[in-house]
């Protein structure tokens, strides 16, 4: 029998050291989670390792993703407030590339990475498996949105339509950036990719971006909503909400990339925030395909001081006469989801668009 | 070994008739194998299956092209060209229907006729003549007692439904001349 | 005891003895009797299984890797433009070494459109590191089927049951299920030593570099090796339990002494063996029975082949524009070794019945002489002017 050097790494990097707790939270502990951390070949309940961290780390540190990467945050976010007691199905991708160069691994959740198109089905036969051994570890697929719009989104209508206990994520940046930024079926109309450029008979992609959260809706299931990496602990409050549902849930988050967006790696928050004020991106939660709870704007701001940040809208603001016409369009779209969903709130909101995850302006922190 | 090929339309259980008499043959000791003509026939289509019977183990997947018995199910086939093609010298029909005697006298071998889709209505209250065929079928040849049809659908039927197929086995049974074929058998074994 | 069964019905029972805990399929003639036969067992309260009808065989495939990874033993079926769609996850769960057992009921593939049997599915996934098992008949079907687990299972390799559609999975004939008892004492409980569990937590599939890269391939090349020697084995102690075994690698049948031969894969077998009988005045011939395709037994292919003079290698499948799959591989293997003279033929494609008058028709085009490639039961007059 011949076993061994499979790619499969069951290395991980080094644990943070001292000084470094693996999240935000200070104080004790960071000792005794060293010395009960996990390591090759070693059982620790569930629980001890529960109560040693003072947050799960799903996904650690010195993993290889670019400054600044809005997937990278938003998959961290995702693990810590899931917990350990999780097993994640990855699609293709800039997250399965960055966090698995083998012999290493910056997962501390099982994770099976198969092939671009198949997380929903991967994960479903995850769930299948853990349900008939009567276990309890929940199973997140995670996904770009190649892998959730377009080339995975057979397998995940499946995965829905069947009633899986499994949170579908997608961290939608809008392009196959893994690839090099070419377009997506949820690249925003107008934005130019390597496959969408702007020139002189276009302006960037021709096509609308796909209303995907209303379409995961559409299929009845228990909960679907979106997120974005500036809302934080709106993110884990519905990464939270999602595992507790039972049957299959679909968050959505998006994930400003500073490479294929063109900003710089340090306003990735600006610019993720930015795209829920002026309602281009929603943050929304739908209930058996019914609008439940949105995430309230206080202020619209105006598309363009979201668009001009970005180097994919530049040819927005040039001389083309026809730029004009696509900022009213891009406008018009915002203000179709403010209208649609109802976003304007009425007077200040510690949880609106301007308070949430903002401690300093009155937020709360729920999490 | 003994071979029968089955022509029906899809819907009248031809298959199913073609697996009925294997499965009594196996159940009585013996080797037999059944299998569709294979196709993408829908209901209504003719279709055709085959039927192997042997002492000794069958090894061959090739159709039955040489047949020694025709089941023909839907008396209209037997105008289809082909469908008696290369039924053996010495070789029988039993179909459906009623008889045409001067139609049949050109087929040149005897033809046996039983209104097969007419007892299955009566004691099925369903048109499909396949289990009053392979009734009569056996009682023509002898080669496998009729009882054995009957265990053969113990598996598939239960309570009412199988007491009328046995009901409707005994009355086939009894409208055809038994034995009336043996000497085709022989030969086929010889 | 013998039961009068459907081909597909018997291997449906056969997986069902193995106790496999999810199922995932999407139909496909001629698959479908055997799927439908797994879920009404599972409806039926039979079977303790979660039967995933998914939507395509991409995820039919996708399911049981993340079951079988999940610590579950896991099985699929599927037959020609199923077997394609999935191929991208059948390397994916081949090279991660992953144990999961699949039957193909091997079909043609389009264009244009044919639901008829050929080899043409299966070969097309030859280089995909899957084990591949040809099944001769039914009875080797149901025993093969039982042994596939236990070889995935011994050498985290997924195994590939090749099974001719109609022809045997749309037959019935008298079969033998082994009892309860005798495949649970045969095969263990299932345990995948790289499971996703989250008190353990490793990472599968990752992204390897070419710094790795060769030594991953070469680790799944020496697993394949591996089953030359476990193949057997697995055979070997099936027949004790069982009373039954499939032929190992290679099986020679027909006459043994024979100077001439046909090498075969599949179910023909049976017709040319009954064909000799039918045709007493012949020359006689020595039958090869190729169970193991992949991996290639190459010395067991020597073996068998050792003082052959002629041999025709009469396969289900070829490449366009090349020739026969197999006879190239077969070549290859005998170079060097007493090398008969070899025919190539590709027969029985989309179907076409291959009848008993196979055997003297071959056995007279090897004494007619030539070699190399030809298409076997070709009607020249329906090719289009000029050919192509």
């Amino acid at each position: 029998m011949v076993k061994g050097n499979v790619a499969s790494a069951t290395q991980r990097p080094p644990l943070p050291q001292a000084g470094e707790p693996p999240s935000g939270d200070k104080g004790g502990g960071e000792g005794k989670d060293r010395a009960t951390a996990p390591s090759v070949g070693v059982t620790i309940p569930i629980a001890e390792l529960r109560a040693s961290q003072p947050r799960f780390q799903g996904l650690t540190a010195g993993h290889r993703a670019c400054l600044g990467c809005g997937e990278a945050l938003a998959a961290r976010l995702v693990t810590e407030a899931a917990g350990p007691d999780v097993a994640v199905a990855n699609a293709t991708g800039c997250l399965e590339v960055f966090t698995t160069p083998y012999p290493e691994s910056s997962w501390r959740l099982p994770w099976l990475h198969s092939v671009f198109g198949n997380a929903g089905a991967i994960a479903a036969g995850m769930e299948a498996a853990y349900k008939q051994q009567g276990r309890t570890t929940k199973v997140i697929a995670m996904a770009g949105d190649g892998g959730t719009f377009d080339i995975g989104f057979q397998a995940l209508s499946g995965m829905l339509e069947r009633g899986h206990n499994v949170l579908f994520v997608c961290y939608d940046n809008e392009a196959y950036m893994n690839t090099g930024v070419q377009r997506s079926g949820s690249t925003p109309h107008a934005a130019t990719t390597t496959t969408s450029p702007a020139g002189a008979a276009r302006m960037g992609k021709r096509h609308m971006k796909k209303d995907i959260v209303n379409i995961i809706a559409s299929h009845r299931i228990p909960y679907a909503a979106t997120a974005s990496v500036a809302y934080v602990s709106d993110l884990r409050r519905k990464v939270r909400h999602a595992l507790e549902v039972e049957g299959p849930s679909f968050l959505h988050i998006h994930a400003p990339c500073p490479l294929g967006w063109g900003h710089e790696g340090s306003a990735t928050i600006e610019v993720a925030r930015l795209a829920v004020q002026t309602g281009l991106f929603p943050l929304l939660e739908l209930e058996r395909g019914e609008l439940t709870a949105v995430m309230p704007i206080r202020k619209p701001r105006p598309v363009r001081d979201y668009l001009a940040l970005q180097n994919r809208f530049r040819h927005l603001f040039g001389p083309d006469p026809r730029a004009q016409v696509e900022l009213e369009h891009l406008q018009a779209l915002a203000d179709h989801n403010i209208e649609a969903y109802g976003l304007l709130g009425e007077g200040e909101d510690a949880q609106d668009s301007e308070g949430a995850d903002t401690v300093q302006r009155g937020g709360v922190r729920w999490a | 070994m003994l071979e029968i090929r089955i022509h029906g339309r899809g819907g009248q259980g031809n298959v199913m008739a073609a697996y009925l008499l294997a499965s009594a043959a196996i159940d009585e000791g013996r080797e037999a194998q059944a299998f569709p003509a294979f196709g993408a026939e829908r209901r209504g289509a003719p279709v055709t299956a085959f039927v192997r019977i042997a002492d000794r183990p069958i090894r061959r997947r090739c159709q039955v092209l040489e047949p020694h018995f025709l089941i023909v199910q839907d008396p209209a086939l037997l105008h289809v060209p082909g469908v008696t093609a290369g039924l053996k010298p010495g070789g029988a029909i039993l179909s459906d229907g009623a008889p045409e005697p001067g139609f049949e006298a050109q087929l040149g071998c005897p033809v046996v006729r039983l209104p097969a889709t007419r007892l299955a209505v009566e004691h099925l209250g369903r048109p499909v003549p396949n289990t009053a065929l392979m009734a009569a079928f056996l009682t023509l040849t002898g080669i496998l007692p009729v009882e054995a049809l009957i265990r053969a659908l113990g598996p598939r039927f239960k309570g009412d439904v199988l007491a009328r197929n046995e009901r409707l086995i005994e009355a086939a049974a009894g409208q055809v001349e038994a034995g009336l074929w043996q000497e085709a058998v022989n030969a086929a074994r010889a | 005891m013998r039961l009068a069964l459907e081909g597909s019905q018997a291997l449906a029972r056969a997986v069902a003895l193995c106790r496999p805990q999810v199922v995932a399929a999407y139909p496909i003639t001629p698959q479908t009797h055997i799927v439908e036969n797994i879920a009404k067992l599972v409806a039926d309260g039979r079977l303790d299984c979660d039967f995933v009808s998914v939507e395509s065989e991409h995820s039919a495939a996708s399911v049981a890797l993340g079951a079988a990874c999940a610590g579950s033993r896991a099985y699929t079926a599927s037959s020609s433009q199923g077997i394609l769609l999935m191929s991208e996850v059948l390397f994916d769960i081949s090279g991660l070494r992953v144990p999961v057992v699949m039957t193909c009921a091997n079909r043609a593939v389009s264009g244009p459109l044919s639901i008829w049997n050929d080899h043409q599915d299966a070969m097309a996934l030859r280089d995909s590191g899957w084990i591949q098992l040809y099944c001769a008949d039914n009875q080797e079907a149901i025993d093969t089927t039982v042994q596939a687990f236990r070889i995935a299972e011994s050498l985290e390799l997924p195994v590939m049951v090749c099974v001719d559609g109609f022809a045997l999975t749309h037959t019935l004939e008298g079969l033998t299920l082994p009892s309860q008892e005798q495949v649970d004492a045969f095969l263990p409980a299932y345990a995948f030593s790289r499971g996703l569990d989250s008190s353990q937590p490793i990472s599968i599939g990752t992204l390897v570099s070419p710094d790795h890269f060769t030594e991953v391939r070469a680790s799944h090349h020496n697993a394949l090796l591996e089953a030359l020697v476990e193949i057997p084995a697995v055979d070997a102690l099936w027949q004790q339990m069982s009373g039954r075994g499939c032929g190992g690698l290679v099986e020679v049948r027909g006459d043994p002494e024979a100077r001439v031969g046909i090498l075969t894969l599949g179910s023909v077998l049976g017709t040319l063996e009954d064909a000799m009988d039918e045709y007493p005045d012949a020359p006689r011939a020595r039958l090869i029975k190729l169970r193991a395709f992949r991996p290639f037994p190459v010395e067991a292919l020597r073996q068998a082949c050792a003082g052959l003079e002629a041999l025709i290698v009469f396969e289900r499948a070829f490449s366009p524009g090349g020739g026969g799959i197999v006879a190239a591989e077969v070549q290859a293997a005998l170079y060097g070794h007493a090398m008969p003279r070899v025919l190539s033929y590709a027969a029985g494609l989309g179907g076409r019945d291959i009848g008993l008058d196979a055997y003297p028709r071959l056995m007279q085009a090897l004494e007619a002489g030539g070699e190399g490639f030809r298409f076997f039961d070709l009607k020249p007059d329906a090719l289009p002017e000029g050919g192509f």
